[in-house]
């Protein structure tokens, strides 16, 4: 107990580098679940609405996506984001935009797969509803997003989770720089593998918080909407 | 205000203080960057990705040297800490504006194909074979390090290799070859990680492994370990700086990867180079010559 002690010191001894390294991961996550909320709710609410064909096959393979590992994800960016790869004039590999990036398209699956699987457990008559009501596509869509936004809502915080705990993606595309793309999980895999076990532990114990708190609030969501 | 609505719009505020706490993590983090001080003299492009061996990050030099750069230049340094192998293919790749290594053949080898514009020699150490304090392979006793090599793999103790074409591990490959031992079996475990994970995994499995001097010198204290051979000539450990051909690609930051190698091997380069201690020890020797 004595090691867990000595890294809780650690987190409020004032250590400037921990407090960065969780300011940047917060960031990091942040702006990545933005981007990737942005198209993937309105994607995947039209996913629940639209009737075209190979409507499920889609749904199928967007959960299928949804189980690519994260260092296949980074990989496949990686390859796009290197100055010799297309994208290579970015200059977004081993730099914080190069982790968004690839964290956003770690997430994009997952928000559509989640909208729309919440979607579908909304009251089916409220849909029903606004079609005979005569309600045209667009107002659909807004009243649907309104009726499911505790759908919204998980679905922003399982993203969050997703990308702030997610080692892979941050590795390959931000290079574990620091003072520059350092995440909580990069660290925690540097420190342990050098044996300075109490940075790790510290910093564990603040991603084993922000998971906490936010399947907390992920359950408080859905209870809020029963 | 019925009891159900109140627990409603309690849970709710529940909910919110949360979402605020996870939102107010990115402010605190722009603040903060903010503090981070000034660079004096400003370059048109600031930051310069360095790609190098995990010893010289490891070993804490970089640490020591990089905040000296940074206020005699203004160049920020984005250290990528890999093996030379890895480093040397950033640099093919032009993903990195200049490197520092420990390979000398990968390193001629990778000027001669054009990849690289100007290298220098910076500094040097020794490699040293570190093991479990019992030493059951009795390479104490070695007349080289090769004849340590042999008595290593015909003792059946474990050896633990960096596994992921580093500088330390060209040059192990090369013991074993000198040795006429085929590095293969249930003995000889390829770790894919850098100098110091090694060094704490041999710990863990009481076995040997070949490091740096300076990486050692830096761990040692963590570590129940100790050095079991050293001094052959053979175990020489060059390091060379090098600037990525910036015909490669348009985005190298050219200047600011000159500037690194100039001001590496500049006298003011060199004499810092040769006062990063660890408990009194020097753990590298600055050695360019113009």
């Amino acid at each position: 107990m004595g090691a867990l002690r000595h890294s809780l010191e650690l987190l409020f001894s004032g250590d400037r580098e921990i407090w960065w390294t969780i300011g940047t991961t917060l960031q990091f996550s942040f702006w990545s679940t933005v981007l990737a909320i942005v198209p993937g709710v309105p994607a995947g609410a039209a996913l629940f609405l639209g009737r075209f064909r190979g409507r499920r096959a889609l749904a199928a393979t967007v959960n299928a996506i949804m189980s690519v590992p994260t260092v296949v994800i980074g990989l496949f960016v990686y390859s796009f984001l290197s100055r010799s790869g297309p994208l290579g004039g970015l200059g977004w590999l081993y730099a914080p935009a190069g982790v968004i990036a690839g964290q956003s398209i770690l997430a994009f699956p997952l928000v559509i797969a989640m909208t729309y699987t919440g979607l579908q457990k909304l009251d089916p008559r409220y849909h029903e509803t606004l079609l005979t009501l005569g309600a045209g596509r667009w107002r659909r869509l807004l009243g649907i997003l309104k009726e499911g936004r505790f759908v919204m809502l998980q679905t922003v915080l399982a993203a969050l989770g997703r990308v702030s705990g997610e080692v892979g993606v941050s590795m390959m595309l931000g290079g574990n720089i620091r003072w520059y793309t350092r995440t909580i999980t990069t660290t925690i895999a540097l420190e342990a593998g050098k044996g300075q076990f109490e940075r790790a532990v510290a910093l564990g114990v603040v991603l084993l918080a922000i998971a906490l708190i936010i399947n907390m609030a992920s359950h408080l969501a859905v209870r809020d909407a029963a | 205000m019925t009891h159900s609505t109140r627990r409603i719009l309690f849970r709710r505020g529940v909910v919110l203080t949360l979402l605020c706490l996870l939102v107010a993590g990115p402010l605190f983090a722009f603040g903060d960057k903010a503090t981070t001080p000034p660079a004096v003299p400003t370059p048109e492009n600031p930051r310069v990705r360095l790609a190098t061996t995990t010893s010289t990050d490891n070993t804490g030099l970089l640490d020591f040297l990089l905040p000296e750069f940074t206020k005699d230049t203004g160049y920020t340094v984005d250290v990528v800490a890999v093996g030379t192998g890895a480093a040397l293919t950033l640099g093919q790749n032009a993903d990195a504006d200049v490197l520092l290594v420990h390979a000398r053949a990968l390193e001629d080898a990778f000027m001669a194909a054009g990849h690289g514009a100007v290298r220098r020699d910076v500094m040097y150490n020794d490699f040293v074979i570190i093991g479990p304090a019992a030493d059951p392979a009795n390479i104490a006793l070695s007349a080289n390090a090769v004849e340590a090599f042999r008595r290593i793999q015909a003792s059946g103790a474990i050896f633990v290799s960096r596994g992921d074409n580093s500088g330390t591990h060209v040059m192990e490959k090369s013991l074993w070859q000198r040795a006429g031992v085929n590095p293969a079996g249930e003995w000889y475990r390829e770790a894919g990680q850098g100098m110091e994970q090694v060094i704490i995994m041999a710990d863990n499995m009481a076995a040997y492994t070949l490091t740096d001097r300076g990486t050692w010198l830096a761990v040692m204290e963590r570590s129940t370990l100790g050095i079991r051979y050293e001094g052959d000539s053979l175990l020489f450990n060059p390091y060379g700086v090098i600037t990525v051909n910036p015909a490669k690609n348009p985005a190298i930051n050219a200047a600011g990867a000159t500037t690194f190698l100039e001001w590496l091997t500049s006298p003011r380069g060199q004499q810092l180079i040769a006062q990063f201690m660890i408990n009194g020890k020097q753990l590298f020797y600055p050695s360019y010559r113009e």
